[in-house]
């Protein structure tokens, strides 16, 4: 529900409207039942602007979104985001945190690709230890094969909430049950569904499990079966096609402008993506292509994801190849002053340090113990130097610059997000289309609020 | 000092650099004396993919004092790009007599990667000799180039920000089309310069990346917006400013973009305190993380 | 022995206030107020694998008019908090509140200038659920809980005897702080 929220009359005080909201004009309180006396107003006092927020509490607005727009009739004229409700000053926190700690804010941004955002900050400290070479083969692949998994769950989110917010709701329940597959494998994995805190600098925090390479098979031999679902429910479906064609229009020249990057850059039939122009975690070891479209619309993007979840599959299964040959390697890179010591499995009395580690720490070596007590209490120190390491998150660039001031704590996290980035282009995208269409523009961005606002 | 800044207690940051950390700082465990000054910039030449770069010679190995009074002298004398971020005294937050362990006398300068002299090595000199011939008098412009682990960081006069970053998109060898991010970075301990806007561009016709550093001080916080050149920065500035209070004159519409509107200071900033509350628990409260002991 | 004995079969004796309780507990409609990442756990708990629609609440009404339920799901920032309470004041009663996860209950991970160190501070809270997030499966013992309190709610009089009772209560109860001792 919609409704202007400033004051009523020029006296009378609007009981909904927050205080300190300046009013500009005459504003209408709409309760239901009162067009007729809505429009024969406005049609009296002859001005034909009206500006109505879509708040931040909407159904449609991929979380807590704020748009402004001033509509004539069902046109957009001006639209304007407003942002910053999810902001959680999670890049301040992370200033009081070790290295290793902030791994588990940073994950929480964009928190739909988690592990994306882990891997560029850890990324960044790497490049700032200076141990990007170190880093093991098998936390490389493992690092690719979760942020495969990573990339499929979230574009999985962006069409099954894209589709939901059209009216598809087939297309919510498909996706959220192809995602319950993949959360499942993140599960065994990792230890959580989501939020993962894994990939952590100097490798990843825990090694496979034995059971976990059939899973991902079997996860892909699903996946195979089931992402032509959504193909055959939406690629040429003429309502699909009628709200998605031409909708959220956005050429080359505004991409690059914007600072745009992602499915809407790669919509414009640019292929740039950073695995493959700027590699990292071994991508360029990895065979897949990049997917471009030409038509620079939502219907663009939405293809562009769709087939970038097949190329996924496609490294996720390169990434088993390589893992089924790589039992027993370490995961975690061999210097001790920064390798996260813990290994955890789950005892009589809950999760805790493996036995055997506890031996090992308490019974065999001093310096592991030692190494445990200061990696885990204080943390590895980082040089002092700024990193910033880019990543193909699902969203587009996303980028940690981390500033070291020779401590423990990151001196300055910032991140920069795609999604942030990305809804700049909203009021260039809508501004003269309708008020469906700012839905499907925004849709087509999958901006994710916790990466916009962190 | 200037560390009484920082939010967290003074004898917090007073800690000692790790000795043990052999493989970060080899080069520095050998060269440098057990009880002087442990220089932990960048002083060897970058391995790995990037071009070789031929770092200048770091300055501090030789004029790292082991004096207090020397190291307050060279922080109160150094330019407003100073490589001294701070002194680090004593072990385990100890001051004054009492402490007979021996390490409180212990004094440890941290330094920022010290500029690099050109050449520079790779597409580096290209870059940094195109704008050489672009804009005459570059070295007013550029300040300081600063080379590490493979990233070359520019760090440029604030008035002829703009400037720059025209010639930077817009000339066909340079080519810098994309700006990434602006972020603002609050550096207490730089007098004069305490606040930075640091800007990562990228090259997609060359596929290259350069990061621009622009300080301002606390007394001034202006830097010229580069809205006009790269509209994506629009909001990135808008964000700077909020959470640093960076000013940034020419821009369109310069208002809070994160903190509610009439928020009042600029959160990110390292005076600001973190805001936390202490949590409950039965029988006991714990403070919020910028109030709790901490041993680094 | 009483009146029910001698009833035709047929005829069901109850209370207005189990009567109350059974309806009000039988189907909640959440407002969506997704915020965060509690947000999307809340939408898998909407999903076909933990199908809310069991009890009643696939129905998530975008309009707070329509709904009953607010599941606070995610962080609320300090600029959010006004529109939360919006919503809360829009809903008509009876309205319950579920705060999902800590960052909802409690402030959670965040407790920094930005974030409201619990929805409670803003609105009435009747069940918390902790995690980060909590799984579907917490989500729906939470929700499980939470119908077992609205299914035993007084009405009338009970009301608000029970009301004065809970604040009498809570106005002698010690805080967390002084309760010591506790580990031994």
């Amino acid at each position: 529900m919609s409704t202007t929220d400033t004051t009523d009359e020029a006296t009378e005080q609007d009981p909904f409207a927050a205080g300190g909201d300046a009013a500009e004009g005459h504003v209408y309180t709409v309760t239901g039942q009162d067009w007729d006396s809505l429009v024969s107003e406005q049609a009296e006092r002859g001005d034909e602007r009206i500006v109505v927020n879509m708040g931040p509490q909407h159904p449609s607005t991929h979380g807590v979104l704020r748009l402004i727009l001033e509509l004539e009739g069902e046109s957009v004229t001006e639209a304007r985001c407003g942002i910053g409700y999810l902001h959680t000053g999670i890049e301040k926190n992370m200033e009081f945190r070790n290295w290793t700690q902030g791994v588990t804010f940073c994950t929480r941004m964009d928190y739909l690709a988690p592990l994306h955002n882990e891997t560029t900050y850890c990324l960044g400290v790497e490049r700032l230890l200076d141990i990007e070479a170190e880093i093991p083969e098998k936390a490389n692949v493992l690092r690719v094969l979760m942020l495969e998994l990573n990339r499929i769950s979230s574009h999985l989110v962006c069409i099954a909430t894209g589709g939901m917010e059209i009216g598809a709701l087939t297309v919510m329940t498909i996706g959220f049950r192809e995602r319950e597959k993949v959360l499942d494998a993140f599960e065994l994995i990792t230890g959580l569904r989501m939020n993962h805190a894994y990939i952590r600098p100097g490798g990843v925090a825990q090694d496979l499990p034995d059971k976990a390479l059939d899973f991902v098979k079997d996860l892909v031999v699903w996946m195979k079966k089931h992402l032509p679902e959504y193909a055959a429910f939406c690629n040429e479906n003429p309502v699909f096609k009628a709200r998605l064609s031409g909708v959220g229009h956005l050429d080359l020249a505004g991409c690059l402008a914007l600072g745009i990057t992602g499915p809407p850059l790669r919509a414009t039939g640019y292929d740039w993506d950073l695995r493959k122009k700027q590699p990292y975690c071994g991508y360029e070891s990895y065979d897949f292509e990049v997917q471009t479209w030409d038509t620079m619309d939502a219907y663009g993007r939405f293809r562009i994801r769709l087939n970038e979840m097949w190329q996924s599959l496609k490294i996720i299964e390169q990434c088993v190849e390589r893992l089924e040959k790589m039992r027993g390697e370490p995961i975690m890179i061999a210097d001790k002053k920064i390798a996260w010591p813990a290994q955890l499995s789950i005892g009589s009395d809950g999760m805790g340090n493996s036995n055997e580690y506890i031996k090992h720490i308490m019974g065999q070596s001093m310096e592991a113990l030692i190494h445990h007590f200061k990696l885990v209490t204080e943390g590895f120190r980082v040089p002092p130097g700024q990193a910033y390491v880019p990543i193909e998150s699902p969203r587009g660039e996303l980028g940690a610059h981390v500033v070291s001031d020779g401590g423990t704590r990151p001196f300055r996290a910032h991140f920069r997000d795609p999604s942030f980035t990305n809804l700049q282009a909203m009021p260039v995208m809508c501004e003269g289309a309708m008020v469906s269409d700012v839905v499907v523009a925004v849709a087509s961005l999958d901006p994710v609020m916790g990466g916009v606002d962190r | 000092m200037s560390e009484d800044k920082r939010p967290k207690p003074v004898e917090g940051r007073d800690e000692d650099a790790s000795t043990g950390s052999a493989h970060i700082h080899e080069e520095s465990d050998e060269k440098a004396p057990i009880t002087g000054a442990e220089p932990e910039g960048e002083s060897e030449p970058d391995a790995g993919t990037k071009p070789e770069s031929l770092t200048g010679e770091a300055p501090s190995v030789d004029s790292g004092a082991t004096e207090a009074e020397e190291d307050e002298a060279q922080l109160a004398t150094t330019e407003p790009t100073a490589e001294v971020l701070q002194v680090r005294r004593g072990m385990f937050g100890v001051k004054g007599s009492g402490d007979t362990s021996g390490y409180g006398g212990l004094t440890r300068v941290v330094e920022f990667p010290a500029a690099a002299t050109p050449p520079f090595g790779g597409w580096w000199d290209q870059v940094y000799d195109r704008i050489g011939a672009l804009i005459p008098d570059f070295s007013d412009v550029i300040t300081k180039v600063v080379i590490h682990r493979g990233e070359i960081t520019f760090h440029v006069e604030r008035r002829h920000l703009p400037t720059l970053v025209q010639h930077l998109r817009d000339d066909a060898r340079l080519r810098f089309e994309f700006c990434s991010s602006v972020s603002g970075v609050h550096y207490p301990t730089d007098k004069g310069a305490e606040l930075h806007a640091v800007y990562h561009l990228q090259s997609m016709t060359h596929n290259r990346r350069i990061r621009l550093e622009v300080s301002a001080p606390d007394s001034d916080p202006h830097i010229p917006s580069v809205v006009a050149t790269y509209p994506t920065a629009d909001w990135h500035e808008r964000e700077t400013y909020d959470m640093f209070g960076i000013v940034f004159d020419g821009h369109p519409a310069l208002t809070r973009i994160l903190m509610p509107d009439d928020w009042p200071g600029y959160p990110q900033r390292k005076d600001y305190p973190l805001g936390g509350i202490p949590v409950e628990y039965k029988g006991a409260t714990i403070p919020p993380p910028d109030q709790r002991r901490s041993y680094s | 022995m009483g009146v029910e004995e001698k009833l035709p079969s047929g005829v069901l004796l109850t209370t207005l206030e189990n009567l109350f309780g059974y309806m009000r507990s039988a189907a909640f409609w959440p407002a969506t107020f997704g915020l965060a990442c509690c947000a999307i756990e809340m939408m898998t708990y909407g999903a076909p694998r933990y199908d809310s629609g069991r009890w009643g609440q696939e129905v998530f009404r975008a309009s707070p008019r329509q709904a009953d339920l607010m599941i606070v799901a995610g962080r609320v920032s300090q600029k959010m908090a006004p529109v939360l309470r919006q919503i809360y004041d829009q809903m008509p009663n009876p309205k319950w509140v579920l705060a999902m996860g800590v960052c909802a209950s409690t402030g959670g991970m965040f407790n920094n200038y930005a974030i409201v160190q619990g929805v409670d501070h803003v609105v009435p809270v009747d069940m918390y659920l902790p995690g980060c997030p909590p799984r579907p499966e917490m989500l729906i013992d939470a929700m499980f809980k939470l119908r077992e309190k609205v299914r035993n709610t007084p009405i009338g009089i009970n009301a608000i005897e029970a009301a004065q009772e809970q604040e009498q209560q809570q106005l002698e109860a010690p805080t967390l702080v002084e309760q010591k001792g506790l580990l031994r």
